[in-house]
């Protein structure tokens, strides 16, 4: 149905794009060019939460990219934004130089404060931004693809899967909770001065930032929708619907699932990297289980296997925790969790989905397919 | 002092021992002002009178009075000249400071020149002895005999031999005669007995076989020749042998006991994601439920029938178990039946669920820990061999042991149990038998989530109970039944004692956070060698 547009993007696809460079044009321009009192004005908050919720909506894409086509459910995908963002973290921490409260200019203040006398070897090279954000890329790249290599190879799907990534993210958090980590510890990174020399507490730093966060949202959309809607991406749906087929068929099934499980991680990086400089601080909780597996809701609460809806789900499921948590701390978990519950029970295919069948448009591919057979232990009909 | 300087070192170290008798003295202390006005007395008088006066102090049978007969045996025992008042003068880097002799009150620092020192000589040094001797070994009360002995035994001070002969002749207390004769032998080797003598004084430490008799015969071992050396050398290497055996015996003890709490977390949902497949994320909460049912019951029995309060676990686990197990099955009616075949997102909705019951449970009981009590019979601690054990980790693990076998039971052994089996095999040949499967369904999810809740109630023992309990557990156990392998108690049983063992044998190595990340990565590459885990079900009902 999407012949017509350029690489397959679809009326929405189009739609988002075009939101999300308005989004990153106009709200800078909203916050920096009119006046404090002017009802047009945007206030510096609210640039900066909306900044965070276009690295969250890009972590959803990156979730959405192997949920949504390619069938894994991965409930460590926060550990690979956590890990951008330690890289991320880590560039922002050398950059603080001797303005520290110790003024340290090589070592970061929690390590004088340990009593370190060096930095280690793994934050070499921090000191320069390309490195870092090669880093933020490549350190998550390699762990998926390396955990992804054992994981696939083996054919640990379905569950299984999804418990063995919220176990990875798990130790991680473990490990990065140990002050031996010589990564801050329980504290993480913080107090982070500029980047790249532009002050972070200012107002056009933080614009700045927000355009990049669209502009990378953008750019991530783009790759996800090139990537479904060629003939790999074609390969991974057929993975997704029944992989014992596609195997048999002659794909090697594990190489395409580590391909996209590998992207994926390095967007997810790339979003973690981004979302730092925005939140000031970067630590060991953001590995916690809990946090992917919200992502994986935001995913699921705009529609699984639609690449837009995920983005939506996102920035949806955030303006309403931001709003909750403000007006009635109490209920949000309720929120939540009913959110989970309802989705799942009542809108497989999301807020997409309601969408596209009031509209009875021609099927598109489904959106919500049923998980693969091999991670059904007890395949069952309702009855 | 010169007359008899190792008497004076001897007296100092063990000064430090007797000085925590002063702990149970205060208790004893029937009369300090006598006490002090005999210590006081010591001031005036010739030796013969002072002399009196220890011994006087030695009948009185208060070992309030050591630590002013150890220092008068040092000579620290002196008059303040300002006014006369016996005072213990200790050493406080370059100064003097005044101590009490009966209380152990600081008084202040001195000058050696405001001070007098009471003489002493070498008839009064064997009347110290003696008398300090008594007061301790000779005691009437048989935990003070005990430190004595103990004391004296790490002292090594030859000098007590003729009160510890005394003492060892006149103990009824078996235990006690035992340390006093392990603590004569000790003295012996530091003496130039014969090496007879010594012999059998190495053989009486081996039989005690602990770090301190290792410490003693390792002190021999350096000071002496020929035989008394080979022998001290063979014992320590036996000693050190059985140390390591006993710190491994303690290391699969603890390693049991947290095996037994992981069986327990994981075997409600041995039950609910082994047998039937059901990813519940809202396990940890059946055992948080069962927790909070604990602190419920226990907080209406402190308010209206407080004699009740030992047999509060008894009366919860019956509650938590229905409780829990309701829950369960309004969940597997509400949400879980609409998903089945879908794992994913069963997965999802019940970890929506997860937060739902843990905000609720926020909202009722309050954000912070509940304190749930130990009955008098799960508190203290017992002594096997060179293991310390408490009541409330035995009791655990003979609980988790019974819960699992009943489990068992259950599933093997009854009709309920049957049913279960024959849906999780072949859900459309039962349902032709005429088994309710639906209702087969929804049981056995409320089985696995009352267990759970049984689990909850000894885990408030040993855990807090906050409404983040169930997230501590929840991919412990989904560790253990995955490791274990899907769909066979026995393996969840293994799996939990298991990976509880390993745990706790890093743990000496790693430290307890590394040991439990290298545990998870193990299991992260188990999983990759035998996805199905240690026992997987083989076989058609596995299809894949």
């Amino acid at each position: 149905m999407a012949r017509a547009m350029p690489l397959g993007l679809g009326r929405s696809g189009v739609a988002f794009l075009v939101i999300v460079a308005a989004a990153g044009v106009l709200v800078p321009f909203l916050n920096l060019a009119t006046s404090v009192d002017s009802p047009w004005h945007v206030p510096t908050t609210t640039v900066v939460l909306f900044g965070k919720y276009l690295c969250f909506a890009l972590l959803a894409l990156s979730i959405d990219l192997v949920w949504g086509y390619c069938g894994i459910l991965s409930l460590g995908h926060g550990a690979f934004f956590a890990l951008g963002g330690y890289a991320m973290g880590m560039h922002l921490m050398r950059e603080i130089g001797s303005r520290g409260v110790y003024g340290n200019p090589v070592l970061p203040d929690f390590m004088v404060f340990l009593n370190w006398k060096e930095l280690p070897w793994y934050w070499f090279g921090f000191d320069q931004f390309w490195f870092a954000a090669i880093m933020a890329l490549l350190v998550p790249g390699a762990l998926a693809f390396v955990f992804g290599a054992f994981a696939f190879r083996s054919r640990v799907t379905g569950v299984y899967l999804s418990i063995i990534t919220q176990a990875m993210t798990f130790a991680l958090m473990l490990a990065f909770f140990r002050n031996d980590m010589g990564l801050g510890g329980n504290n993480g990174l913080t107090d982070f001065k500029d980047v790249l020399g532009f002050d972070l507490q200012k107002s056009a730093t933080r614009c700045g930032l927000f355009t990049l966060s669209a502009a990378a949202l953008a750019g991530g959309f783009l790759v996800c929708r090139a990537i479904v809607s060629s003939k790999l991406g074609k390969v991974l749906v057929a993975v997704r619907d029944a992989e014992s087929r596609t195997r048999f068929i002659g794909y090697r099934v594990e190489r395409f699932k580590l391909f996209v499980f590998a992207v994926s991680a390095m967007m997810a990086g790339l979003a973690g990297a981004l979302y730092v400089p925005q939140v000031g601080i970067i630590n060991p909780g953001e590995f916690a289980p809990a946090n992917s597996i919200e992502a994986v809701i935001w995913v699921a609460v705009g529609g699984r296997g639609t690449l837009v809806g995920a983005a939506l789900g996102a920035v949806v499921v955030n303006v309403g925790k931001s709003w909750f948590t403000g007006a009635l701390p109490e209920f949000w978990l309720f929120a939540l969790g009913g959110l989970f519950i309802f989705v799942t029970l009542f809108l497989p295919k999301g807020l997409l989905g309601l969408v596209g069948t009031r509209r009875a448009r021609p099927p598109e591919p489904p959106a919500a397919m049923p998980a693969p057979l091999e991670s059904v232990v007890d395949r069952r009909a309702a009855e | 002092m010169a007359t008899d300087p190792s008497f004076g070192a001897v007296l100092r170290r063990s000064l430090v021992a007797f000085v925590l008798l002063l702990g149970l003295a205060v208790q004893a202390a029937a009369d300090t002002d006598t006490l002090s006005a005999r210590i006081t007395a010591l001031a005036n008088g010739d030796f013969a009178t002072k002399e009196a006066i220890i011994v006087e102090l030695a009948a009185m049978g208060d070992a309030a009075a050591v630590p002013a007969l150890l220092a008068f045996g040092n000579g620290d025992l002196q008059i303040r000249k300002s006014d006369r008042k016996v005072i213990i003068a200790v050493r406080d880097g370059n100064l003097l400071k005044a101590v009490d002799p009966v209380t152990g009150a600081d008084l202040g620092a001195v000058d050696s020149g405001a001070l007098d020192r009471i003489r002493v000589n070498n008839n009064l040094r064997r009347a110290l002895r003696a008398a300090v001797g008594s007061l301790t070994l000779l005691s009437k009360d048989v935990t003070v005999r005990r430190r004595a002995a103990e004391s004296v035994f790490k002292s090594l001070d030859p000098t007590a031999l003729e009160t510890l002969d005394q003492a060892i002749q006149v103990e009824t207390d078996e235990r006690v005669r035992r340390l006093m004769v392990q603590a004569r032998a000790a003295a012996i080797l530091q003496t130039d007995r014969p090496e007879t003598e010594k012999l059998e004084a190495v053989a009486i430490i081996a039989e005690r076989g602990d770090q301190d008799a290792r410490g003693v015969l390792s002190a021999v071992a350096t000071s002496s020749e020929g035989e008394v050396k080979t022998r001290a050398l063979a014992a320590i290497a036996l000693i050190e042998q059985s140390l390591v055996m006993w710190e491994a015996g303690q290391n699969i003890w603890y390693g049991i006991s947290l095996g037994s709490v992981l069986l327990l977390a994981a075997i409600g949902l041995a039950i609910t994601f082994g047998v039937m497949g059901v990813i519940n994320m809202a396990h940890g909460e059946m055992v948080m439920i069962g927790a909070y049912v604990t602190f419920a019951v226990q907080e209406v029995i402190r308010t209206s029938a407080p004699w009740l309060f030992d047999a509060s676990l008894l009366i919860a686990l019956p509650l938590a178990f229905l409780t829990a197990g309701a829950v369960g099955v309004a969940i597997e009616r509400g949400i879980i039946r609409w998903l089945y075949g879908r794992p994913l997102e069963t997965l999802l909705a019940t970890w929506g669920l997860s937060l739902v019951l843990q905000q609720a449970v926020r909202s009722i009981f309050g954000p912070s820990n509940r304190e749930v009590g130990a009955p008098s019979w799960m508190s203290g601690a017992f002594e096997l061999g060179g293991l310390t054990l408490t009541y409330g980790r035995a009791w655990i693990i003979v609980f988790a042991i019974m819960v699992f076998a009943l489990l068992v039971v259950v599933l093997k052994h009854t009709a309920f149990g049957l049913q279960v089996r024959a849906v999780t095999q072949n859900r459309r040949m039962a349902s032709s038998m005429g088994i309710r499967t639906t209702w087969v369904d929804a049981m056995t999810f409320g089985l696995g989530s009352g267990i759970a809740g049984i689990a909850g109630v000894a885990l408030s023992q040993i855990d807090n109970v906050s409404p983040n309990l169930g997230q501590s557990y929840i991919i412990d156990s989904f560790m253990v039944v995955v490791f274990g392998g899907v769909g066979n108690l026995w393996g969840t049983l293994v799996g939990a004692l298991t990976l509880g063992i390993v745990n706790k044998f890093l743990e000496p190595y790693a430290g307890a956070v590394l040991g439990k990340i290298l545990v998870l990565v193990f299991i992260i590459l188990f999983i990759q060698k035998r996805p199905r885990g240690m026992f997987a079900l083989k076989g058609r009902a596995v299809e894949s």
